[in-house]
């Protein structure tokens, strides 16, 4: 196995008393599209910082590429960096932003040009080379950034918050481009945002932090399928959190009894938790289905059958196109969303508020949650 | 005329203007547009008695200023003005840069540093600077404990230049650093990241972006500097008369104030063309801009 292009080691920092960043270890391989997401003053910022060399930790080790660079300045590391603000000097045009860490690097004129040339055509800016920023749209001027960094061909490249400042529409339409750049030109991408769909949607793999902490390093579809703990579960998406207690606990199922349920949940596989210790469970609302209470009570699990079965009324609905989203509340007290696609036209007809269901989940759809 | 209601338009709204701006104008009229109309038609006249002057429209009093002995305190006014304009910003600037990166608290003690002076008689910091630069003051008796020995500063243009960049110090650093800390940090650490070192980067970013910042510094500190008349008159020799004592002269005890009041207009003259070129230079700079887009 070959080195990894980025190695944080027990990177602690301190602003004060405030631990932005809590004992982080973590590994970025060569060539992935890394994304560090969390809620705003989770760390996540402090720590690309750190990477850039804006910041210092306080304790830890970097390594990039496997070279120490935790003392090393910013200006000596094989890193470049798409601000938030994308900071474009306000006084060079496009041409000369794409130019400056070249001309700092003493790259001859004649090579200069033509890099220039090759990074504002891979970022689509071939015909504003002589723009001033002042004259360019929020997005375009994004696109200076990213030439401006990815024209030193870094071994990495840091994008804090890249897409935050542009419009809905605009903002799509980078992430789509973001992508398929860094699918060009192969550089490891380590991108800072707090927009889960952002993160899922380019990144590779993703870090989820929370008050400085690491709370899980996994793929998009790892980090919304298996969550680690309640905060990974809830951060992403949209789940329904039941407590309950650990009834059953076999290395081939599981069961927990949950509050607010009259049957217990079953799992096709076992937890690592204590028997009647507290557990959370984890649904999510597309993993639901739902049928009205006049038609037959569904079958629960052959193993344990009254189980992931439960009645309960629709409290409210909300028709969002593709998906209707769905209040729906046990007799027991619980609450849960649900999801029903709107597969077809007319086919289905909305369920109206008040009606009874039945609720109803297949044994591989909890995820058991220790914390 | 559409009847919509805009903030200022229609009748109600014109009167609410002159209202609102009779007053200012009134004084602007009363205390500065007549009295300096008078002395600009003065400097077309000559004396004929003590109290008496004629506007005659004669230019006598302007070519009066080209005279060599004139003509040399101008220049040196000029080159005292534009030494001290240059002193200032070579201390003023990385005082403002030291304002613009300093903490909360730092930043209040570097602000008072500058202020406090600002806010203090201008008769009284001379002197003060009088008493540390005499041949008793504080700097001398230090000169002479270490060896050196006693040094006449006091009425020499030395202290000239010593007094003018005291005094206009505030006039260069507050643009300055209002145009610094208003510029976005980021772009410093742009520069950083794409590998320039600190000193580059604050002649390639720092100082180009501040560039009106410095304009307008240099323009509030010149302009003053130009028609100083307390610190040169006190701090100086017989050899450093500037523009200004020389006006004080004419209107005083030369008694003639049709030639106090051409100095006066040169000077004036001198200011306007500098900001006239300014605003030139800063308009054509725009259209450049625009011509590239």
């Amino acid at each position: 196995m070959s080195e990894p292009m980025i190695r944080f080691e027990n990177v602690t920092k301190r602003f004060g008393s405030f631990i932005a960043v809590d004992n982080v270890s973590l590994e970025v391989e060569a060539g992935e599209f890394f994304t560090l997401l969390g809620p705003s003053g989770c760390g996540k910022t402090t720590l690309l910082r750190m990477l850039a060399g804006l910041e210092t930790p306080s304790e830890g080790r970097i390594l990039i590429d496997g070279v120490d660079v935790t003392g090393v300045a910013p200006n000596k590391r094989p890193i470049n960096m798409v601000f938030q603000s994308y900071a474009v000097f306000p006084h060079l045009n496009v041409a000369d932003n794409v130019a400056y860490g070249l001309k700092i690097d003493r790259v001859p004129a004649q090579e200069r040009a033509t890099r220039v040339q090759d990074a504002l055509r891979l970022v689509k800016l071939e015909d504003f080379a002589h723009r001033m920023p002042d004259q360019l749209s929020g997005g375009q001027r994004q696109r200076v950034a990213l030439a401006r960094a990815l024209v030193k061909r870094p071994k990495v490249l840091l994008l804090d918050e890249p897409l935050s400042a542009l419009d809905a529409k605009l903002r799509d339409a980078m992430r789509a481009e973001l992508a398929a750049i860094q699918q060009e030109v192969g550089v490891t991408f380590v991108m800072v945002t707090h927009d889960q769909d952002e993160a899922l949607a380019m990144a590779s793999r993703c870090a989820l932090m929370n008050r400085g902490t690491l709370q899980q390093v996994a793929t998009p579809s790892d980090l919304y399928e298996y969550p680690a703990n309640r905060f990974v579960a809830d951060f992403i998406g949209t789940i329904n959190l039941l407590e309950g207690t650990l009834s059953t606990d076999e290395p081939d199922h599981a069961a927990v009894q949950a509050e607010g349920l009259d049957a217990p949940i079953f799992v096709n596989h076992g937890v690592t938790g204590a028997p009647d210790s507290r557990v959370w469970v984890g649904i999510r609302p597309e993993k639901l289905a739902m049928v009205p209470a006049t038609q037959p009570r569904p079958e629960g699990p052959a193993a344990l059958p009254p189980a992931n079965v439960t009645q309960g009324t629709i409290i409210r609905s909300a028709y969002l196109g593709s998906v209707t989203l769905y209040d729906v509340e046990t007799q027991g007290g619980a609450t849960f969303k649900v999801a029903r696609p709107n597969g077809e036209r007319m086919a289905d007809p909305a369920l109206p508020a008040g009606e009874s269901v039945y609720l109803s989940w297949e044994p591989t759809a909890p995820v058991v949650l220790l914390t | 005329m559409s009847d919509a209601p805009t903030a200022l338009g229609g009748r109600g709204g014109s009167r609410t203007f002159w209202l609102t701006f009779s007053a200012p104008l009134v004084w602007i009229v009363a205390f500065f547009v007549i009295p300096l109309s008078v002395i600009w038609a003065y400097s077309f006249g000559r004396t004929l008695g003590l109290t008496e002057i004629a506007i005659t429209g004669t230019l006598d009093n302007y070519a009066r200023v080209a005279e060599p002995v004139y003509l040399l305190i101008f220049v040196k006014s000029v080159w005292f003005a534009a030494l001290t304009t240059a002193i200032c910003l070579l201390v003023g600037f990385p005082y403002a840069l030291a304002m613009t990166f300093a903490s909360a608290r730092g930043k209040i003690w570097l602000l008072l540093g500058i202020m406090l002076p600002f806010w203090t008689n201008l008769l009284v910091r001379t002197y003060a600077l009088m008493a540390v630069m005499r041949n008793e003051g504080y700097i001398n008796d230090a000169l002479e404990a270490v060896g050196i020995g006693r040094v006449e500063m006091l009425h020499t243009n030395f202290a000239v230049i010593v007094g003018l960049v005291y005094v206009h110090l505030p006039f260069i650093v507050l643009p300055l650093y209002s145009a610094l800390d208003r510029m976005d940090r980021s772009l410093i650490e742009a520069s950083l990241d794409l590998g320039a070192g600190h000193i580059s980067t604050l002649f390639r970013v720092v100082i180009p972006i501040v560039k009106p910042g410095i304009y307008s510094a240099i323009l509030l500190g010149f302009i003053p500097a130009l028609g100083s008349y307390l610190t040169p008159d006190l701090l100086g020799g017989p050899d450093s008369q500037m523009i200004a004592s020389v006006i004080e002269r004419q209107f005083k005890r030369a008694n003639d104030w049709p030639f106090g009041a051409a100095l006066s207009f040169i000077l004036m003259y001198l200011t306007l063309i500098l900001m006239v070129a300014m605003a030139i230079r800063d308009r054509r700079q725009a259209r450049a801009q625009e011509q590239a887009a």
